[in-house]
């Protein structure tokens, strides 16, 4: 095919550690394939070529902590077909919406000694609540087949296939035995999001909820769990508070487990 | 003379490279008065949101500061907290971590080599343009990348932050049986490696010398990467020598305790990554520091690659200088790696537990490793509680700051006294100048606005 009769690929970053564009580098089977398919406009990880949109498709890792990124955000949206967001960070602030809970003065303080020459706002946001978002790929970091499986299906203009139930339906895919029944180990697998094909259990420790809340959570039930298998409040709200601590679900139940 | 006014000029982003940043020149005349790069990357705050984490959490956390390196954060992290509870870990775990470590050192280097770096000097936009002529060389360097990602897999559970790490060791240990399927991939990767070193060795490299000391752990007997003592190599200029000078000049070294009184970091107005100075001189970590102080523990295997590449022999006391061979000290690490990847599992013998127990107590620990770009520094306080009081994090891009804004300078500074050149020009030598010092701007920060300011 020509390039200009290929649809478009940009990436694009807002703050993150960049593991998610990472992983589509990490994806060494399929990665000429993809760029044979598709023209890669604007990656800025991986080409110095950079042409202008619009896009067929936009992925974007990252989450908004600065002004310039709310209106940068508008325009990638602007110039976009299709925007897909990758990742815990874009998808629900990640690690760094920490700062949502404190006063981002202080955090300015105990890592700057100027903190007047540092930009940020007060909040870390995840990319949908600043623009619509057409598909969020869960994950710190997202899963390589999962994004292989994005990839394709929006360039068929199909749905990706991407199962939306708890990390314990992966255990009993895998054949892993549950590590909370067997060694009353505490795991958020019931509550977490699928698609890493429940690594953590395979290696003997519980999930600690990196793909973010699955679509039905239970916590008044489940947290009793987590409790009896040794965690106190504050541990709870740890677990919670840590990569997804700005879905809605754990910040709602890491509130509730403050207020007792 | 005429010179031209003052113009400012802008390269909309550095590509290639891992964060976001921009760069600023101000020539006066022909005299290059200032050159700054500047992190843009939005400040991320892990040194204060651990506060308050409890002790068993940094592997975890601080490996989100860097999707590309994070076995570094995780194993810095470990070594830091261990050493505040007392604790070093040793025998079979310890070489299973640096066995991690080696995964991550195949695969990061890899990207960097084939994909990011080699284009430059094949006039390239990208790897996906490299494909189109050299399909070969962009297969290698994918396999390679894998057998790098399939270490990682198989000990830590996945490739970008991997979950198996604890202090202490590992949640779960491989059996002999699961690692002998990945000596055979390795096998296939130190060919890969070999190869790579004869085909980087074969590019055209400028004359350049980088006039800083260099910086990286040491562990006599080993090639330090996931344990050692800082060292320090003096700058050429210290011995009246040019800034190319390939021969290896005095060291000294510090316990990792004192690493906080002998780096110091200041904040400029124009970054969000703090710049830091060694005994109050700029210094370089990395490839090029490793190898002039640990070169010559190299396996042979990888010593006579680096000779045949035109390095000169480390045991004769000859160091690389010239940050555009960068890339050929990278090959010769990755086939390193390969190497002592094998070697520790041909050595394996699985050690009777997972980990060591790490009971927590109050106190300050210090931890440092051999990250692919550089030396990686972490401090944690912890209270009786086992809960973190305070944490510090010196990540190798931001001490490279320093040294790799004089190198900008001196690399300008040359081409002004070969004519003008154009915006064009100067736009693509400063990008290349970066990418030899492989970046990775996320740890503090993919943009590069050049300004030039001409008065
Ligand atoms: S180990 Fe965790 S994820 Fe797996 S079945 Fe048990 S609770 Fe669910
Ligand atoms: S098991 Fe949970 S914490 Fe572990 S990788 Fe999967 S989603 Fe992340």
């Amino acid at each position: 095919m020509a390039a200009s009769d290929r649809p478009k690929l940009a990436v694009w970053k807002f703050a993150s550690c960049d593991g998610c564009q990472l992983t589509l580098l990490d994806c060494e089977d399929e990665l000429l394939g993809i760029a044979e398919r598709v023209e890669i406009s604007h990656f800025l990880e991986a080409s110095s070529a950079d042409a202008p949109g619009p896009y067929d498709l936009s992925l974007v890792e990252g989450s908004v902590t600065t002004q310039q990124d709310v209106d940068r955000i508008q325009h990638i949206r602007a110039v976009s077909k299709r925007l897909v967001t990758i990742g815990a960070c874009a998808t629900a602030g990640g690690v760094q919406a920490l700062r949502n809970y404190a006063d981002v003065a202080d955090f300015q303080t105990a890592v700057y000694a100027r903190p007047d020459y540092i930009e940020t706002l007060a909040t870390s946001t995840p990319i949908s609540a600043h623009v619509p978002v057409d598909f969020e790929l869960r994950g710190c970091p997202i899963d390589r087949g999962q994004l292989v499986e994005v990839i394709t299906a929006y360039l068929a203009e199909r749905k990706p296939d991407v199962p939306a139930h708890s990390v314990c339906f992966e255990c009993k895919q895998r054949g892993t035995v549950c590590v909370t029944v067997a060694h009353g180990t505490p795991c958020l697998g019931p509550v977490t999001h699928a698609g890493c094909g429940a690594i953590c259990p395979a290696y003997g420790r519980g999930c600690y909820g990196c793909f973010g809340p699955s679509n039905s959570t239970n916590f008044p039930s489940f947290i009793p769990l987590l409790r009896r298998d040794g965690m106190d409040t504050l541990d709870v709200v740890r677990v919670l508070r840590t990569f997804n601590t700005a879905a809605p679900e754990f910040d709602a139940a890491s509130r509730k487990e403050l207020e007792g | 003379m005429t010179h031209r006014g003052s113009r400012v000029l802008h390269i909309g982003s550095l590509a290639r490279v891992e964060g976001e940043g921009a760069l600023y020149l101000r020539m006066d005349g022909a005299e290059v008065a200032e050159a700054r790069l500047a992190i843009y990357e939005p400040p991320r705050f892990f040194e204060a949101f651990l506060r308050g984490r409890s002790y068993t959490e940094p592997p975890d956390i601080t490996s989100r500061v860097c999707g590309i390196c994070p076995v570094a954060y995780q194993l810095s992290a470990c070594r830091a907290i261990e050493d505040a509870c007392g604790v070093v870990v040793e025998g079979q775990l310890a070489a299973l971590r640096r066995l991690l470590y080696c995964g991550e050192w195949i695969e990061s280097q890899t990207l960097h080599i084939h994909l990011l770096h080699a284009p430059d000097f094949l006039g390239c936009d990208s790897f996906i343009d490299m494909a189109r002529t050299r399909r070969a060389d962009v297969e290698r360097g994918l396999r390679l990348k894998q057998a790098g990602n399939a270490i990682l897999e198989l000990l830590g559970g996945r490739a970008i932050h991997p979950v198996n790490v604890r202090l202490g060791g590992f949640h779960r240990i491989p059996t002999t049986n699961e690692l002998r399927p990945l000596a055979e991939r390795l096998r296939r990767a130190r060919d890969d490696a070999a190869e790579t070193v004869r085909w980087v060795a074969g590019f055209e490299f400028p004359d350049a010398g980088c006039d800083n000391d260099l910086f990286a752990l040491s562990e006599p007997g080993t090639y330090a990467i996931e344990s050692g003592t800082p060292t320090v190599m003096a700058a050429p200029h210290t011995a009246g020598l040019p800034p190319e000078s390939d021969r290896a000049l005095p060291t000294r070294a510090f316990g990792v305790h004192d690493f906080g009184v002998h780096v110091t970091e200041s904040q400029v107005p124009h970054s969000t990554a703090l710049h830091s100075l060694l005994d109050d001189r700029r210094h370089l970590t990395g490839s090029l520091a490793r190898y002039a102080i640990s070169g010559r523990w190299l396996s042979p295997i990888a010593l006579q690659a680096a000779h045949d590449a035109g390095l000169g022999d480390p045991r004769q006391g000859t160091v690389c200088r010239n940050p555009f061979r960068s890339i050929i000290v990278r090959a010769v690490e990755v086939l390193y790696a390969a190497d002592e990847a094998l070697r520790i599992i041909d050595a394996y013998e699985p050690p009777p537990r997972p980990y060591a127990d790490v009971p927590s107590r109050a106190g300050t620990g210090h931890g440092a490793t051999e990250a692919p770009r550089g030396l990686l520094y972490h401090r944690y306080t912890l209270d009786s509680e086992g809960t973190v009081t305070d944490a510090g994090l010196v990540p190798p891009t931001a001490q490279n700051l320093g040294a790799v804004e004089e190198d900008l300078r001196r690399i300008v500074q040359e081409r002004l006294g070969d004519g003008d050149p154009t915006d064009a020009e100067l736009t693509t030598l400063c990008e290349r100048a970066i990418r030899n010092h492989d970046p990775c701007i996320s740890c503090s920060a993919h943009f590069l606005d050049l300004t030039v300011d001409r008065t």
